[in-house]
């Protein structure tokens, strides 16, 4: 059916789909929970009513690529959570907490729901903050050292700032009035941190990974991967550009930057991509000495080559059904 | 390194415990769900939609609960069980890899529509997509079960250098224990929800609503419970047969038999002391487990001494035991003698009603003291024959353990405060809303498009 070595490829790039897929979707939800005035009322209300519809679907691709990663290469998962135990915690227990806080906020007595809106904002903050910490010790082959540390919190500020951009760029195409005002302004100033975190993983990476620079610097490769980081460093400026222009008459181009942002998203995670492949722990593990049983893989296969598909279309009908500027959530 | 497979033990027994508290809900919830929109569609009569209304609220916290503490499970097998997903994970991982692309894909993917979507799409489709999320809770139980009946009666696979390989994987789904625990946990699922409808319907009632909606779904989860009572008391008894077969071990211990006798003795109660291998305080039935067990008065029981040193602790294996088969003949009674109570038109008594309050999250307590049964009645395995629970822990550092630990514990009380508090601030609030709005009294047409025009544009 299937040979072992490919299977390990096919499933490594199902797993990376799953992650790129999370990071845009679920950033953006994290990125609005982030972006969370304590104080209006009612922007709050319509900022959760943007994601609302979307947002347990959005972390699906999170149990996707974990599952993924826990069955394809069932060793690496557990060294990377081992290494990575108490930032999963973290992790973890803000993602419960806002994902409980968004549906409590709404039912619970009227009089906790400033409570909710905080914990709503707190917890997505520091699932965004825990995953790039451990996008960092990845990077850092988790080495136990205080550099590694420094640079993890770096990287941890820099997603939190990735995700409050892309999840500025959707509330600029969801909403309208003063909050997409507002929004504009939150995209230019996420954009801005979010340029330099990416600037700053992209130098330190090849620095302290010998491998990474290597791959990177080596010719003719150079020329061919050298128009990512240059596409990406134009969309980061043709975005700046924009939120300028916005809001325009008639909405005209409110989702331009959101897609800007969707490919800046896809072109760092391609860069990060390219660095490491075929390690699925950097320096140590690579996917074929981790791959599962080819008869497990393959069964699976099949299940995945049918499957994916439907999961594509009705995401589609669903972010179809609920196209347009936002309007009240409510459960009728 | 001993405490810590004793910290990753009761962290992820407190997390999966935790977790399975709401699916259990939901899987059923969801039809139920179903089963009102349904009923609405076809007569256009508001107080479906009004029911409708009122559960698909409880039913969307219950949901997020579960999606969000389930995330948390998927992390725990490689974290805590690392030799677990290094010995069957060729069998465990496709399995739980179903599970997320058929269940859990189809129901976040619907979910939106089914709590957002009523304005949005056409009846026919918000009811498709209800009826979706209901079959996609109820594949998440098959796949997952499938894997946990494998735990127990493995089949179906070959051990090569200590591993396990999948060789037919109909076997290794459909192994011998798998249709006995699915439908002993979808009928389960299905009493904890038609014991919470009929418990807030009935602490609605009690509050002075005199509203149709409560009486309405007072009177179906009734029916539900009564029928579905007896067949789970059934299928527990057909479930122990099974098990009876594959984990003699299993069924001494609830049993508390110590030595292999004939003409056993059914125990109502009694202290199993492990250390003298004898039972204090006995209340028995004579030859009453022989029967149940063999369905032969005199026939043989396999006693735990059979099996010394390699069974499984007594004490809350038989503890557990009883407390389900308690809240199953508790359930029995109560639903029995309230539905016939409605069904010869009398108003239910106060008595009746406040037993049926505190009776609404009953299915909770029998559910996990079963779950408790056949898990710890499992041990020293996690696979049954091919994995011990010790071999499989984990050597991360004891501190770090005991502290995720701790930061789930007051997560989960937190959480259940906010939950049991938020159900019964909505229940209070129904009580004061008026009967009827303007816009339950339209009839919904059937046959508008699938996306309404209006909501097209951007
Ligand atoms: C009998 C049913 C059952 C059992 C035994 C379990 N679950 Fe569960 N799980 C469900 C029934 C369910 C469900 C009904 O499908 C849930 C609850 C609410 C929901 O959204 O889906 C769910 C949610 C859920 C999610 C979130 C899914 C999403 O994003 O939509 C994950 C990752 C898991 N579970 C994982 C697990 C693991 C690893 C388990 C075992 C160790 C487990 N569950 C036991
Ligand atoms: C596929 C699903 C499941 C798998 C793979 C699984 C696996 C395990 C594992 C690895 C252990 C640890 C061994 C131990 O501590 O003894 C365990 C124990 C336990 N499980 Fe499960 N389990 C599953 C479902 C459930 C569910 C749904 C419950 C519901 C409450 C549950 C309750 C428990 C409990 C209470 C223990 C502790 C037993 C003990 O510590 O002696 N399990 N199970
Ligand atoms: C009253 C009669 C009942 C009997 C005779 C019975 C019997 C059993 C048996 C023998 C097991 C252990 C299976 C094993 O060996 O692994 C079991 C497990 C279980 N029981 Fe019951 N049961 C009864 C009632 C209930 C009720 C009322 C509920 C919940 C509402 C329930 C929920 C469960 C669950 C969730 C499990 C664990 C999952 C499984 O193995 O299917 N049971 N039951």
């Amino acid at each position: 059916m299937f040979e072992a070595n490919s299977l390990a490829v096919i499933f490594v790039g199902l797993m990376g789909l799953s992650i790129l897929l999370y990071a845009i979707l679920d950033g953006f939800d994290l990125g609005v929970g982030i972006l969370l005035p304590l104080s209006q009322k009612d922007d709050s209300d319509t900022m959760i009513a943007s994601i609302g519809p979307f947002w347990d679907a959005n972390e699906t691709w999170l149990v996707l690529a974990i599952g993924l990663l826990l069955i394809a290469f069932p060793a690496a998962h557990s060294y990377i959570f081992k290494e990575l135990y108490l930032p999963t915690a973290v992790l973890l227990i803000s993602l419960v907490l806002r994902g409980v806080a968004f549906d409590f906020r709404a039912k619970a007595a009227f009089s906790h729901k400033p409570t909710w809106n905080k914990v709503f904002k707190g917890g997505s903050l520091l699932a965004a903050m825990s995953q790039g910490y451990m996008l960092g010790m990845y990077v850092m082959s988790f080495e136990n050292t205080l550099v590694a540390y420094a640079f993890s919190l770096l990287s941890a500020l820099g997603v939190a700032a990735a995700y409050a951009y892309i999840g500025a760029c959707w509330l600029i195409m969801k909403t309208e009035g003063a909050l997409q005002v507002q929004a504009v302004g939150w995209a230019k100033k996420a954009g801005i941190i979010c340029f330099i975190g990416v600037l700053a993983v992209s130098a330190v990476n090849p620095l302290i990974n010998p491998d990474v620079f290597a791959k990177w610097f080596a010719w003719p490769t150079t020329l061919y991967i050298l128009p990512l980081p240059i596409i990406c460093f134009a969309l980061f400026v043709y975005s700046q550009m924009q939120l300028k222009l916005l809001p325009a008459v008639n909405d005209k181009g409110c989702w331009r930057p959101f897609v800007c942002a969707v490919i800046i998203f896809t072109l760092c995670f391609f860069g990060l991509a390219f660095s490491f492949f075929p390690y699925i722990v950097p320096g140590k593990l690579t996917i074929w000495e981790t791959a599962s049983a080819p008869e497990s893989l393959s069964f699976l296969l099949w299940g995945v080559i049918i499957v994916v598909p439907v999961i594509f279309s009705y995401t589609v009908f669903s972010y179809r059904v609920f196209w347009g500027k936002v309007q009240e959530l409510r459960y009728h | 390194m001993l405490e810590t497979l004793m910290l990753s033990r009761i962290q992820f027994a407190a997390n999966i415990s935790f977790h399975i508290l709401f699916p259990t809900i939901t899987i059923a919830l969801s039809w139920f769900l179903f089963f009102f929109k349904v009923r609405f569609d076809l007569t256009g009569d508001p107080v479906w939609m009004r029911a409708y209304r009122f559960w698909v609220k409880i039913f969307a916290i219950t949901f997020a609960i579960g999606v969000v503490t389930g995330i948390t499970m998927s992390f725990q097998f490689g974290t805590n069980w690392p030799k677990f997903m290094e010995t069957v994970g060729n069998i465990a991982g496709p399995l739980l890899g179903y599970e997320v692309l058929t269940a859990f894909f189809l129901e976040a993917g619907f979910l939106g529509i089914m709590l957002f979507g009523i304005k949005r799409v056409s009846a026919r489709v918000h009811t498709l997509s209800t009826l979706i999320v209901a079959i996609g809770t109820t594949l998440s139980a098959f796949w997952i079960l499938a894997l946990n009946s494998w735990m127990h009666t493995p089949q179906g696979h070959e051990m090569r250098d200590g591993v396990a390989f999948p060789v037919d994987w109909l076997a290794i789904i459909f192994n011998p224990s798998f249709p006995y625990r699915l439908s002993h946990m979808v009928i389960a699922s299905g009493l904890t929800a038609a014991f919470l409808v009929a418990g807030i319907s009935a602490y609605r009632l009690l509050k002075g609503d005199d509203k149709q909606a409560p009486k309405l779904t007072l009177k179906i989860a009734l029916s539900v419970a009564m029928f579905l009572t007896p067949v789970q008391i059934f299928l527990g008894d057909m479930h122990g047969l099974n098990t009876l077969e594959h984990q003699p071990q299993k069924i001494a211990a609830m049993e508390g038999i110590w030595h292999t006798e004939k003409g056993a003795p059914l125990l109502l109660f009694a202290i199993p002391d492990e250390k003298q291998r004898t039972n204090h305080f006995e209340l028995a039935i004579p030859k009453m487990a022989s029967f149940i067990l063999t369905h032969d008065l005199d026939g043989e029981i396999k006693g735990l001494n059979e099996f010394e040193g390699n069974h499984p602790p007594v004490a809350p294996v038989f503890y557990a035991f009883r407390i389900m088969v308690g809240m199953g003949m508790l359930m029995l009674l109560i639903s029995w003698v309230s539905r016939i109570q409605l069904l010869r038109n009398k108003p239910l008594p106060g008595w009746l009603l406040k037993a049926l309050v505190a009776m609404s999250f009953s299915g909770w307590i029998a559910t996990l003291a079963g779950w408790y049964v056949t898990e710890i009645g499992r041990q020293p395995w996690l696979v049954t024959g091919i994995l011990t629970v010790e071999d499989a822990a984990t050597d991360i550092a004891v501190g770090n353990v005991g502290l995720s630990l701790v930061m789930y514990l007051i997560l989960y009380v937190v959480i259940m405060t906010a939950y049991l508090h938020t159900i019964f601030t909505m229940a209070n609030r129904a009580v004061e809303i008026e009967e009827i709005t303007d816009d339950e009294k339209v009839k919904p047409v059937i046959n508008t498009p699938i996306i309404p025009k209006e909501s097209n544009h951007v």
